[in-house]
């Protein structure tokens, strides 16, 4: 898979949860999944699941701890593909 | 310190309508709100029909975030939509997510009788004897503890002062509407977003099957199956919804030129002890009569000035005891009887929102000068019959209507009363 149609997908995702819906469209993959886009911290676990499901791959919680940003989440879900 | 409490908001979500100007409609109209529910069919219950509001999802996509909707169970989606509803209806503005300031002086009482029991009956049971916990994800907490809709409600509206649920079975709607207006009154709040919200689930309606209490012998015509006062009553409809009241001292109301509904006179709440006849699921008689004695007394008006009684009346067996305790607690005759209606028969049993979908009903009724008919009791219990023509079986108009009596009686043998007089300026 192309980076940029995982880096689609995951904006996708990241999006139903984003409360400032206005840093959507201009993200990129160093905005930041907290602060940026204010997801809720407690929900960065659903995020997480909604990759598992998407791509069909399971992260564990020490990856899982390690996304901070769109960047990571790409990255992390590539390397998991790869 | 006692200050008077008035409601100048109010929010809805019934099996018959969701909000205010529709309900009113369906009440006078006398829709009823159930309906036939396939699930129950398959899962071989012996009560197939059921009141569930109906379009609620649309509105609640229109009010809620994709993120908090992830998070709302049906008894969620009721309790948020008929609290912002109220919260709106009352003249304030949703504040913003990013807006830091804090309605110090507002909280909210809004309870539930079972609670978010569907949740666990599809998710949590299911994915952990399945093994699979960490795909619980984070809203599983928030949709199964008991005060989820108070706090998800509380982060809607940025409510700052006391925010709880409470739960006293089938009067918890009740109470609820009553320990919020003691924190007005004892000068603790403001303004209160109080009511009660159940949720539509076979797992809630489930163990009430299985004691027998629902009706099960109209499951083909459900519009006739809640048969409060009636000699064919046969049990409760179980019922789902929300109903919240935005409950404000007389001084804040007046302070912003706030529309007031209707005040809160009085109420009271007590427990029969599970003594004289009472136990788990039958009223004390004594704590029956002793708890509308107390909110008359609490409301500071004499019995004769009640002119209608919006009654527990489930159509089950304890209708008629109901009716006796009335009489008694009022000193009435059947020719002094005030009239008296059950909102059940058009909506079934909301459960914990009872008492909070009726007492909106009440607001209405004596904002529009009106007693809404009670359906399916053309044939009065012979023993309600004494007082048979107290019944409106259409609805009746009553220009004169000011106060209004609403009880609530739950398993655990508790009971809620509650006064409520018209706004006249």
């Amino acid at each position: 898979m192309a980076r940029d149609e995982t880096f689609g997908k995951v904006m996708e995702i990241i999006g139903r949860y984003a409360k400032n819906k206005d840093a959507i469209d201009g993200a990129t993959e160093d905005t930041n999944i907290l602060e940026d886009l204010k997801v809720n911290s407690a929900r960065l676990v659903d995020v997480i699941l909604d990759f598992e499901d998407e791509f069909d791959i399971e992260v564990d919680d020490e990856d899982a701890d390690a996304v901070n940003t769109v960047g990571d989440a790409v990255t992390l879900i590539e390397a998991k593909l790869a | 310190m006692s200050r008077r409490v008035v409601i100048t908001g109010m929010g809805v979500v019934a099996p018959n309508a969701v909000g205010l100007d529709a309900y009113e409609q369906a009440l006078r109209d006398g829709i009823s709100g159930i309906r036939h529910i396939p699930i129950l069919d398959e899962l071989k219950f012996g009560c197939r029909v059921a009141g569930v509001p109906q379009g609620v999802d649309e509105v609640a996509e229109q009010y809620f975030d994709e993120d908090e909707l992830l998070a709302m169970n049906s008894s969620h989606r009721f309790g948020c939509v008929a609290a912002v509803d109220a919260w709106t209806d009352a003249g304030f503005e949703r504040p913003e997510h990013d807006d830091d300031r804090v309605n110090w002086d507002a909280g909210a009482v809004i309870g539930t009788g079972i609670g978010g029991i569907d949740t666990i009956g599809e998710r949590v049971v299911p994915m952990v004897d399945g093994g699979r916990v960490r795909r619980l994800g984070s809203t599983m907490v928030e949709q199964v503890m008991g005060s989820g809709v108070s706090a998800r409600v509380s982060g809607l509206l940025a409510l700052g002062n006391q925010v709880t649920a409470n739960s006293s079975a089938c009067s918890t709607g009740t109470e609820a509407i009553i320990e919020g207006a003691g924190r007005i009154r004892a000068g603790l709040a403001d303004r209160m977003l109080c009511g009660g919200t159940e949720g539509a689930s076979h797992y809630i309606w489930a163990g009430f099957d299985s004691m027998r209490v629902l009706c099960r012998n109209h499951n083909d015509e459900p519009e006739k199956a809640s048969r409060p006062l009636s000699a064919s009553a046969g049990g409760f409809v179980p019922g789902s919804g929300a109903g919240i009241l935005h409950l404000e001292s007389l001084e804040s109301a007046e302070a912003r030129g706030a529309r007031v509904y209707a005040e809160v006179l009085g109420g009271a709440l007590n427990c029969g002890g599970h003594r004289s006849g009472g136990s788990m699921t039958a009223p004390n008689p004594v704590s029956v009569r002793r708890v509308i004695a107390q909110a008359i007394a609490d409301a500071e008006i004499d019995r004769e000035e009640i002119d209608l009684i919006n009654g527990h009346l489930t159509a089950t067996g304890a209708d008629p005891n109901e009716v006796a305790a009335w009489a008694d607690a009022l000193d009435a005759t059947p020719e002094t009887f005030p009239v008296i209606n059950s909102t059940k028969s058009m909506i079934g049993h909301g459960l914990g929102a009872a008492g909070a979908l009726e007492s909106v009903a009440c607001i209405l009724m004596l904002r529009g000068g009106f007693a809404h008919p009670s359906l399916n009791c053309e044939d009065v219990h012979p023993k309600i019959e004494p007082w048979a023509a107290s019944i409106p079986h259409g609805t009746r108009e009553m220009p004169g209507l000011r106060t209004i009596i609403k009880s609530g009686f739950g398993f655990g043998d508790v009971n809620a009363c509650v006064i409520f007089r018209c706004w006249a300026e």
